[in-house]
């Protein structure tokens, strides 16, 4: 598999996942929040400061079909993901040759 | 696990994103290493796909629900600095933009699901690869094994957190068993994601899973040694 093949269907499975897949997500509480109902400190826990944005809880604020609305707001994080976190890592990439020689070179410095 | 605001106290969420920020900053540095033209766009992916599986919450009985953190699959797939990284703009990104995770909890979840599982499922899959044979198949096992034990040690270390500065009188022995037992069954299902993630990685581009490099450097020095005569 090429290695633009193997990047597209990576962001292919990312954004079906996202976007479609996690529709049929488990809504019951995750297990920090299930102990915390149990141990009785639920109660402590703050809405976020940014609990009115419009994507806050993975739901798109204006659209009331719950699956569209999950799924735009998944895809949406997707392509935000992709940008910052790649544009980070392009960023703060080493400049030199790209190919596997790099391990021998720095198993060369240690 | 996300850890929402107003769980711990503002002293323990400051030490907590002195930690992260930290981390975030020896990372920084740290994982120049392991990003180069190939390894940057898959970086972005992987952090990318993990926010993608944390959207997924898999059911674990009794009406509560786990999902993948990731940081044993990014670990072995880019590298455990670049994973660090990989995880810190997943939380940021959700505390932002999905108020999943609180803002003021950024520095603890950095730690907990940023840091703890990354060392963790990083320092299990480097132990394991030494003593297992070194062929390309132990990569996908050895990183289920990370996974698997990252998630309650991640569960401790809240827990510790939350007896150093919870903001509720919780009795402390009931929630290190419930914490406990609980993220022991879920690190089952991150086990199970991490392993089928990097076993198909593995398949397809094994060049490109940072854990499974050394495995492969063998035949690249073959090769090299061959043009270089």
């Amino acid at each position: 598999m090429s290695r633009r093949r193997f990047f597209v269907v990576a962001l292919l499975v990312s954004l079906l996942v996202a976007g479609v897949a996690s529709y049929y997500a488990s809504s019951h509480p995750d297990g920090l929040e299930y102990v915390a109902e149990q141990t009785g400190f639920i109660d402590s826990a703050e809405d976020s400061a940014t609990s009115d944005s419009p994507l806050a809880d993975y739901q798109t604020t204006g659209i009331d079909d719950a699956r569209l609305s999950g799924g735009v707001a998944g895809v949406v994080g997707v392509l935000v993901m992709l940008l910052l976190s790649t544009g980070l890592f392009w960023l703060i990439r080493r400049r030199d040759s790209g190919d596997v020689t790099h391990e021998a070179t720095h198993d060369s410095r240690a | 696990m996300h850890v929402p605001d107003g769980f711990l106290d503002a002293p323990t969420s400051l030490a907590t994103g002195v930690v992260a920020a930290a981390a975030v900053a020896v990372s920084l540095r740290a994982a120049r290493r392991e990003l180069d033209d190939r390894t940057a766009p898959m970086a972005g992916l992987v952090a990318t796909f993990v926010f993608a599986a944390q959207m997924i919450n898999f059911p674990v009985g009794a009406g509560t629900s786990g999902h993948l953190m990731g940081g044993a699959l990014a670990a072995v797939l880019v590298g455990p600095w670049t994973a660090v990284l990989c995880l810190s703009v997943v939380l940021v990104v959700q505390a932002l933009l999905m108020a999943d995770g609180g803002i003021t909890a950024i520095g603890t979840n950095i730690s907990l699901i940023g840091i703890v599982t990354v060392a963790v499922g990083w320092g299990v899959f480097v132990l394991l690869r030494k003593v297992l044979p070194a062929r390309l198949s132990i990569v996908a096992p050895a990183a289920a094994a990370g996974a698997l034990l990252s998630v309650p040690v991640a569960a401790l270390v809240f827990t510790g957190l939350f007896a150093i500065g919870g903001n509720a009188p919780v009795d402390l022995t009931a929630l290190t068993a419930t914490m406990l037992g609980w993220h022991t069954v879920i690190g089952i299902g991150e086990a199970a994601v991490t392993g089928l993630v990097v076993a198909s990685v593995v398949a397809a581009r094994p060049d490109l899973v940072h854990g499974a490099r050394p495995l492969l450097a063998e035949r690249v020095l073959e090769t090299r040694a061959a043009v270089a005569s």
